[in-house]
């Protein structure tokens, strides 16, 4: 890690006012971006991971109160102003959503939309974005592409959608793109193609990724270091083989555990269960969030939050009693 | 077998305590149910609230403006002006709740047969809607009560009547959608009879829905009794409501405009109560809404 | 074939689009000519991405439709087409779990009464006995017992699913169907389903059809298993052998797709991208409907365009439609493949 981070996030903290009063989505995450980094942010539903990464670009609904910094590129980025956010956003951070189905305007045609950020963001002339549309086609690896510049939404895949998502996103070659589970809604073979576009991406053009996830497999593919969150906080985060080889942190464990493993074709292994769920993010335990569920609870872990500390190379984990095994 | 539940079920889940909570935070609907009800109780208790019978005249205090005796004053029968408001309040209420409870009994099952099986009733019931539908509402309750003739019954029936095609497109609507979830397939690959899956697990399911448009028709049903009356299609006088009262005012609209706007005052306000309380109804109870 | 719980034979299901009247005649082949059959007590996975037409099967089976073509014997009993009155006592053997836990419970209803419903539809059980039923069933799935009086929305999606389970098991039925059961779930919960499944199938000793689209599950949970493209069964093996010695180009590119969480292994596989889309269940390519997207179509050209490949036995009851594979004659490996299985085949 020679350069500075090209994203350091610190103590960011973000709470919605709802029905069932404050809910806290994200607890004083603190992570950091290096340049053409692939970093995966991995956690279950309702962890905060979408949360973390929306807020970063103020993505979120007014009801949301964000906290902390955030560093992009040496500048403050959650105080930014209304119009240095919108030359970040789409110019210089890229973000790529879910679900490929609703993120594409269906009256505008394909051509159009990738147009938009390279003649709001570059200037370019009606004919200059038309060129440079098909080029962005053609590098996300979409067949025929000056027909298909000229095409809806509606008329193309899932997959082939998720790419000029992703197309857009990187039009106007951002350092850092953001992909909130790009592939979830995607079929097996082709979020294959997907992963292998976003791994090419970075190598042609040095953008950095933050990759958000549930599947574990995804970010072994991909990531160099990942995070780990649990009930809007860092359980975990390490470099990839690293965290894969050893995880400290129990929820870590308790994951990769409950993961069929192909070809551990004996069946007599059951899946680990973790017991219990996900905590209601409306109350923000002063103790570990994950205790209630923890086998390796005990006074402490209920009494107090626990600090990250390192372990290893790179390697933190907030847990008052770290260790290899589900039990220790 | 390991009991892997730990966590509690959130203690504060009851359903009625948090739609109450929701509904609470609507200052304009909670108005619209405290005005509602209001008008409900004078209609109800008209009797007991009602200083004067609507019919009692008092030939000494003709035309008053305002007195001790005659809150609002008096017509130029001398009625009370007052009293006239608050019977006229229960012809209104009547005309209003009963309509809609009319319209939603004949619409609902239709409504659902249509949605539900399909088939070839479907469009025969979509088409015929879509026939009455061009008709405006009003321009059907008129067209109906001229031929039932003028009586307060017969306005409901009109009225009623002609809410039907639209209650059935929502019905019609309701059960197409709830057909589709999984657990009405779970009842239908469980063997369960038409009757069973219709009552348990479809009707059930519109009950929001078809609440909050009964709360929406309700001052439509109002207005519309007001109109009947006033062309003289709905209550005959002696008997009164809103619309007699309006008709009443026509000759004396320039010596006493106040005849027309005390009665024309409780019209705005009694639909706009209830089209308040279903606003925030429709809110509150679409699951979809945060707070 | 004797003494099988569930017999699929050549099942079509095509739906029209469009209305006849305005000339719109065009036709989905979702499932088109699919043939199974599942043994008492056995799993089996049927594995397909979108499009594969492998949830319409489920469908077909549980009559929620009416399939086009081809029988479906339930315990020896042609079911196909016979009305809902008679399907109805056929009903208690054959149960249906769903993958949204969110709409497959209704919301109206306690818990207690959602499970205790096919006991009282079918007249098994009425009053204290259907309590008592209930009660046992909610502990058999790991629920603990207040929660009959909850309504499903005050669930988590894992409980949820657990009571959509009560409910299909509650009549002890002898085929389940499970489509996509855990795949709305967060991972840690799919994997307490994924085990109480198991568990319950090894008690109940009911057969299950599992459909999904993850190997995964499918590897860990299924005895045997059936892949799915565009409507046709592409490839039918006992789980070890169809992990371990794939035939079929499109089961061999599944598998080099999915992705595995393990770094060390994930990033030294060889993967197989598919060229292009899923073509439409409108207009499935002639002759064999992989044919556009498979990496040995040069080799297969032209009789694969022409001619449909059936569904072969090479051997173990391993069955392979293409026109590369047959009785001693393997596909080509497209993916590596471990060692001791290449020796096992050499020999």
């Amino acid at each position: 890690m020679s350069a500075a981070p090209l994203l350091e996030v610190d103590d960011l903290s973000v709470r919605f006012d709802t029905d069932a009063g404050t809910v806290h989505a994200v607890d004083k995450m603190s992570f950091t971006l290096a340049e053409r980094e692939v970093l995966g942010i991995v956690g279950e539903s309702g962890c905060g991971k979408s949360v973390t990464a929306m807020s970063l670009l103020r993505l979120l609904p007014p009801t949301a109160s964000i906290s902390g910094r955030a560093r992009f590129d040496g500048n403050d980025l959650l105080g930014a102003s209304s119009r240095r956010l919108r030359r970040i956003r789409g110019n210089e951070i890229g973000f790529v959503f879910q679900e490929p189905m609703t993120s594409l305007n269906p009256v505008f045609t394909v051509g159009r939309q990738v147009e938009e950020s390279l003649r709001t963001h570059r200037g370019l002339s009606r004919s200059a974005a038309r060129k440079r549309a098909i080029e962005l086609l053609d590098l996300v690896h979409i067949p025929a592409p000056e027909r298909r510049v000229r095409e809806y939404p509606h008329q193309l895949s899932g997959g082939m959608r998720q790419r000029v998502m992703i197309a857009m996103a990187v039009a106007c070659e951002p350092k850092i793109l953001i992909a909130d589970e790009p592939t979830t809604a995607l079929d097996v073979t082709i979020q294959a193609g997907i992963l292998d576009l976003m791994r090419e991406l970075r190598e042609r053009l040095g953008t950095a990724i933050i990759l958000i996830t549930h599947n574990l497999g995804v970010v072994a593919d991909i990531a160099d270091r990942v995070v780990v969150m649990y009930a809007g906080r860092k359980a975990e985060e390490a470099p990839v083989r690293e965290l894969f080889a050893r995880p400290q942190h129990p929820y870590t464990i308790g994951l990769l555990g409950a993961i069929p493993l192909p070809g551990a074709a004996s069946k007599q292994d059951r899946l680990r269960e973790i017991p219990g769920r996900v905590p209601s993010l409306a109350e923000l335990p002063n103790h570990c969030a994950f205790a209630p569920r923890c086998p390796r609870a005990d006074e402490l872990t209920r009494s107090e939050v626990p600090p990250l500390r390192s372990v290893g190379p790179e390697h933190l984990v907030a847990c008052f009693h770290p260790g290899g095994e589900w039990t220790q | 077998m390991s009991y892997v539940e730990l966590a509690t079920v959130n203690p504060r889940a009851g359903r009625r305590r948090l739609l109450r909570k929701r509904l609470l935070r609507r200052p304009l609907a909670v108005a619209g149910l405290v005005v509602a009800l209001a008008f409900a109780i004078l209609a109800v208790f008209a009797n007991q609230i009602a200083p004067y019978s609507y019919r009692a005249t008092d030939f000494n205090a003709i035309l008053v403006h305002h007195s001790s005796k005659h809150l609002l004053g008096t017509d130029p029968l001398g009625h009370d002006i007052w009293s006239q408001i608050v019977f006229g309040a229960r012809a209104s209420m009547e005309a209003g709740v009963l309509s809609t409870l009319l319209a939603l009994a004949i619409a609902v099952p239709i409504g659902l047969v249509a949605g539900y099986y399909r088939g070839w009733i479907d469009p025969v019931i979509a088409r015929l809607t879509d026939v009455l539908l061009a008709f405006p509402f009003l321009i059907l309750a008129v067209g109906l009560a001229a031929i039932l003739g003028a009586s307060l019954r017969n306005a409901i029936l009109a009225l009623g009547i002609g809410a039907v095609p639209g209650l059935i497109r929502i019905a019609r609507g309701e059960a197409l959608a709830l057909r589709e979830e999984d657990y009405v397939r779970a009842a239908i690959a469980n063997g369960a009879r038409d009757t069973t899956i219709l009552f348990r697990h479809i009707l059930p399911n519109m009950m929001s829905t078809l609440i909050v448009q009964a709360t929406v028709t309700i001052p439509l049903a109002i207005i519309g009794e007001a109109v009947l009356s006033f062309l003289g299609l709905g209550v005959q006088p002696p008997a009164t409501s809103w619309g007699v009262q309006l008709n009443a005012a026509q000759d004396y609209l320039t010596e006493a405009p106040r005849l027309a706007v005390y009665p024309g005052v409780a019209i705005v306000i009694a639909s706009l109560a209830f089209n308040l309380l279903g606003d925030g109804l429709r809110d509150v109870l679409d699951p979809r809404t945060q707070r | 074939m004797n003494g099988a719980a569930l017999e699929v034979d050549g099942l079509k299901k095509h739906f029209p689009v469009g209305s006849r009247l305005a000339g719109g005649g065009q036709v989905v082949y979702a499932v088109d000519g699919v043939s199974f059959s599942i043994a008492p007590g056995e799993m089996l996975g049927l594995v397909g991405e979108s499009g594969s037409g492998k949830s319409t099967v489920g469908n077909c089976i549980l009559r929620l439709l009416e399939p086009t073509d081809g029988t479906i014997r339930l315990l020896g009993t042609d079911i196909t087409h016979l009305s809902r009155r008679a399907m109805r006592p056929l009903r208690r053997e054959l149960h249906m779990v769903f993958q949204d836990p969110y709409s497959s419970l209704n919301p109206r209803m306690t818990c207690g009464q959602i499970v205790g419903e096919p006991l009282r539809m079918h007249a098994i059980a009425r009053g204290r006995e259907l309590d008592d039923a209930v009660a046992e069933l909610f502990d058999k799935v790991g629920l603990r017992a207040e929660i009959r009086f909850r309504y499903p929305h005050e669930l988590s999606g894992g409980q949820r699913q657990r009571v959509g389970l009560a409910r299909a098991l509650s009549v002890e039925p002898s085929v389940l169907i499970a489509d996509e059961p855990v795949s709305a779930l967060d991972v840690s919960v799919q994997a307490s389903i994924l085990n109480l499944l198991r568990d319950l199938q090894a008690e109940l000793g009911f057969s299950c059809l599992f459909i999904t689209h993850d190997l995964g599950t499918v590897e860990y949970l299924c005895d045997r298993v059936a892949v799915m493209y565009l409507g046709k069964i592409v490839e039918t093996a006992r789980t070890e052998e169809l992990f371990g010695d794939p035939q079929h180009p499109y089961t061999q590119a599944l598998l080099s797709a999915a992705v595995v969480p393990d770094p060390e292994v994930q990033r030294k596989r060889r993967r197989i991208v598919l060229e292009g889309d899923i073509p439409s269940p409108m207009a499935p390519p002639s002759g064999c409907a992989f044919r556009t997207r498979c990496p040995l179509e040069h080799e297969s050209a032209p009789r694969s365009h022409e001619e449909e490949p059936l569904l072969g036995d090479i051997g173990g009851g391993h069955l392979v439609a293409c026109h590369l594979v047959g009785p001693g004659r393997a596909a080509p490996r497209l993916i590596d493949v471990p060692a001791d299985v290449l020796e096992a085949r050499e020999a």
